[in-house]
């Protein structure tokens, strides 16, 4: 019994792989309904099942696999033409016996699937060959409106063939086993020479030297020959894994080999030295190509996925594929495989439009979806490009101001790309209806997830009615990155390079550190780039701001710069798992071994950015005063001018802890006040209009703009009608004025400026808002 | 009589020991990663023949001030859970046969940290060899303030 059950394990391992073998062969065969080889691909993988079967005695399969072999059988002898009917048919017979191997394998019986409905309707299939199909009980959705298409004699291109070598000539068989003369066979040789691209067997057919179940038989015997893997064994993947990790041990002694070699300056030992130096490198490149993969594997489901989706939406797509060979790490395709897949599903549904919209839009009726995958700089980019309506740039900013995920004077200072990194928010979707498919929301976010979990990133780039590509960035192995080394007081930290978009220089002069109310910032290109001190973060001593270096990194559709005191090289490092125990820091995605036989720790950079944006709020009371002294030193104070009515009010920066805007909707009344729920607190609003007694024309607007002001656990927002610059107070002229929340005025920009005493504004407003009760107070309120 | 090995060693002139086939091997090693923001009681980590091995200073599992990671230090290094995990320590002593006859739970006297990590007290000639509990030796996570 043992030995019976390693054999029915070993006859569904091999049948799951026909199965996705024929899955994509059919769908290969409707594109190609004249194909001779597609038809007997699939008839001999279908007949192995039948036979196996047979044999295991799987009486239902055995049925099953017969009927579809029967109609196939016709479909090759050209007594009945392949139409997508038909197709869908097999396709529905070989998810019947998909569903049967499963039945077995979980509960070593056939019972519970439903073979006789499908078995009906290929014998349907066959009863009515050419007039408008019945329809199929088991695919009642395709058949409505296809027309039987003719049997073109389309010469047939060649199959790829994975190991033809390995075969046996089929001639050869052909005539050993009587079925065909030497002559003809001979005949047929002889013009495939003169230039014939069709198969012997085909030939043979053709001519009806030899009778199609032989030509069949006389295949099918070769086939085992394939699958009979001599020349591959089976590694577990732990063991590799071990020897990946030696082949990393075995790179670092080289190195310091080769740098103490160099050192003694003998010519006879460093060319030994450089000889084990170039064995090693080809040896990890060994290594790594064991646990390799080419991408076909994930793509060889999509066929289907796509024919399906397409039918039940009625489109019509056309799949195209290159770089199917591009390989990639076996971890890292199995980590890519959904979210491809939900890329595909949602071009197909939401990208490429109803073949009506496309004629009009004076397209060809049938779509493309392109699959593209190829190296690129240490990566492997991934591709799902669809020549679909496109996304609506303007939409999608819309939509994100809509959803709060942007505000709308944000808008305008964004580049296109970074407006359509919107949708990969979590919650946003840009689907007009809710389909079964996709358009709930959900996925996009999560395909980022995944992905940046694997160290790679995605980005889409879209043109209104040309259509959509969205990019997987990949990299080749999770064993090894390629990655910044950079200093950090007196540590050694390692940046995966993926997410350095640029370093910067802060020398102090030119380039420098500015501080916006405490939080550090850099004008890079004119748009501040939010600062992130390492030293800061990790808790160990901060250090000044110049002779420092910026990386300008992103994540998580952040872009954040990150303070580290010196930049040294990029290297390939081999990443090591971290310990468990210190998985709940998050701040590490693992650690490496340097260069010098130290161990590095990995720098997880969406965390980096997720903690840091978490921090500010904290962070800000501890670093104001000492931001306050370096903004005192450097230079005057820098203003926030606003508008408030005609008037121009500046308020001093230092004191600004966030701008915001509030759509007016979320303004609520507590008592006489007006209030806003703010990051689950209860945010008193404040009308500098109503302090400083100006004329407000900003009731037409659907949101108010606000500066917030926090002191001591308390925070109060000033509205103002709009916020207008920032500036540098160089005090032109300057006048005290004798008037409740004003210091003076100033000729800031060639205008008179308010400046805004902001204790003294929010006093006059509420006497309360520096004693102690007030916070409790409004939180009851 | 049932006996056991004991691999002993010295934390601030304290004789402790652990069980043996707990002990992956002893090395004395010098370079250690500090990891920021982890637990007080991880010195460091180090490389391992190309493994990232984990420091936990048992001094501070102790109650006692972190060591100074500068210069050599002895690593008793654990086979732990699924990975190897390393302890600091100030010297190695020997290997010991002990006799359960000489084992004593802990005294009432020993408190703090110290009575959570001894599972208990071996008589030694002279001395006294406090068994730890090896699981509680290398948490991390375990409050040490």
């Amino acid at each position: 019994m043992e030995d019976l059950g390693e054999i029915v394990g070993e006859f569904l391992m091999e049948s799951h792989e026909n199965l996705d073998q024929i899955d994509r062969d059919l769908v290969a065969l409707e594109q190609e309904p004249g194909s001779r080889d597609l038809i007997s691909r699939i008839f001999r993988a279908i007949h192995t099942i039948k036979g196996t079967s047979g044999f295991l005695a799987f009486g239902r399969l055995e049925t099953l696999a017969h009927a579809g072999e029967s109609l196939l059988s016709r479909l090759r002898d050209g007594v009945q033409p392949v139409t997508p009917t038909t197709i869908t048919t097999l396709l529905a017979t070989i998810d019947g016996v998909r569903n049967l191997l499963e039945a077995i394998e979980q509960n070593n019986s056939e019972e519970g699937v439903d073979v006789e409905s499908i078995i009906t309707a290929v014998h349907a299939q066959m009863a009515a060959p050419t007039t408008e199909a019945p329809v199929a009980p088991a695919a009642p959705a395709a058949a409505a409106e296809e027309k039987p298409e003719p049997l073109q004699e389309v010469p047939a291109r060649p199959a790829p063939e994975p190991v033809e070598e390995q075969r046996r000539p089929l001639g050869e068989m052909l005539v050993e086993s009587g079925a065909a003369e030497p002559a003809d066979v001979g005949s047929a040789l002889q013009s495939q020479l003169e230039g014939d691209e069709r198969k012997l067997g085909t030939i043979l057919l053709e001519e009806g030297k030899a009778q199609p179940a032989a030509v069949s038989e006389a295949l099918q015997n070769q086939a085992p020959k394939r699958s009979v893997a001599d020349s591959a064994i089976r590694v577990d993947v732990d063991l590799l894994d071990t020897l990946m990790n030696m082949v990393g041990e075995l790179v670092l002694a080289r190195n310091q080999l080769v740098r103490g070699v160099m050192e003694t300056g003998d010519s006879g030992l460093v060319r030994s030295a450089q000889r084990l130096g170039m064995i090693t490198s080809e040896l990890q490149e060994g290594i790594m190509k064991t646990r390799m993969q080419p991408i076909e594997h994930i793509w060889s489901k999509l066929p289907r996925v796509i024919r399906d989706l397409s039918q039940s939406l009625g489109k019509k797509v056309e799949l195209v594929m290159e770089g199917k060979e591009t390989e990639l790490d076996r971890s890292l395709l199995e980590a890519v495989k959904d979210p491809l897949t939900h890329l595909v599903r949602n071009a197909v549904d939401h990208g490429i439009e109803e073949e009506a919209r496309r004629i009009a839009a004076g397209k060809s009726p049938e779509g493309t979806l392109t699959l593209r995958a190829y190296h690129e700089g240490g990566h492997v980019a991934v591709e799902v490009a669809d020549d679909g309506a496109g996304m609506d740039v303007n939409r999608i900013a819309e939509k994100a101001v809509e959803k709060g995920l942007l505000r709308a004077e944000q808008v305008p200072g964004m580049d296109k790309r970074e407006i359509m990194a919107m949708v990969f928010q979590p919650g946003f979707s840009t689907a007009a209806k809710v389909t079964n498919v996709s358009g709930r929301g959900v996925g996009m976010d999560v395909v980022k997830t995944n992905i940046e979990r694997i160290g790679g990133a995605v980005s889409v780039d879209s043109t209104l009615g040309e259509g959509t590509v969205w990019r997987l960035n990949i990299p080749l192995t999770l064993a090894i990155v390629q990655a910044l080394t950079v200093d950090c007081g007196e540590q050694r930290y390692v940046i995966p390079q993926i997410a350095v978009l640029e370093l910067v220089y802060i020398d102090g002069n030119s380039t420098k550190v500015e501080y916006a109310s405490g939080a550090p910032v850099y004008r890079l290109r004119g748009k501040l780039l939010p600062l992130v001190r390492l030293d800061r973060t990790l808790g160990l001593e901060v250090g000044g701001d110049k002779g420092v270096y910026i990386m300008v990194l992103q994540a998580d559709g952040r872009r954040f710069g990150l303070v580290v005191d010196r930049v040294l090289n990029t290297e390939e490092v081999v990443v090591k798992a971290l310990n468990s125990r210190f998985k709940d820091i998050g701040l590490y995605s693992g650690a490496t071994i340097l260069g010098d036989g130290k161990v590095g720790l990995i720098l997880d950079v969406s965390q980096l950015a997720r903690r840091s944006h978490l921090t500010a709020e904290g962070d800000r009371e501890n670093t104001l005063g000492t931001s306050r002294a370096t903004a005192g030193a450097t230079n005057g104070e820098r203003l926030l001018i606003t508008a408030v009515g005609e008037r121009r009010v500046a308020i001093p920066l230092d004191t600004v802890t966030r701008l915001e805007e509030f759509p007016r909707s979320r303004i609520e009344q507590a008592g006489s006040r007006e209030v806003v729920q703010y990051r689950g607190q209860i945010l008193p609003l404040m009308r500098l209009s109503h302090v400083l007694g100006a004329y407000s024309d900003a009731e037409e607007g659907d949101t108010v703009s606000v500066v917030v002001y926090s002191e001591g656990g308390r925070s109060v927002a000033l509205v103002v009608d709009r916020i207008v610059d920032i500036a540098e107070n160089s005090t032109t002229a300057r006048r005290d004025v004798e008037e409740d929340g004003l210091v003076g005025t100033a000729v800031i920009q060639q205008r008179v400026t308010e400046l805004l005493d902001v204790r003294r504004a929010i006093l006059a407003a509420d006497p309360n808002f520096y004693r102690e009760m007030t916070a409790d107070e409004l939180v009851e309120a | 009589m049932a006996s056991r090995q004991f691999a002993t060693f010295e934390v601030a002139e304290q004789l402790f020991g652990v069980e043996v086939d707990t002990v992956q091997e002893v090395l004395s090693y010098s370079e250690y990663t500090p990891v920021p923001l982890a637990p007080p009681a991880v010195g460091g980590l180090f490389n391992l023949r190309g493994q990232v091995i984990a420091a936990v200073d048992l001094r501070v599992q102790l109650g006692l001030p972190r060591q100074t990671l500068a210069g050599p230090k002895m690593n008793v290094i654990l086979r732990g859970d699924g990975e190897p995990v390393s302890l600091l320590v100030d010297r190695i002593g020997e290997v010991v046969d002990l006799d359960d006859d000489a084992f004593e739970p802990p005294p009432d006297t020993l408190s703090g940290h110290t009575r959570e990590l001894v599972v208990g007290t071996f008589k030694l000639d002279g001395r006294l060899m406090l068994a730890l509990d090896v699981t509680q030796a290398v948490d991390t996570y375990r409050a040490t303030t």
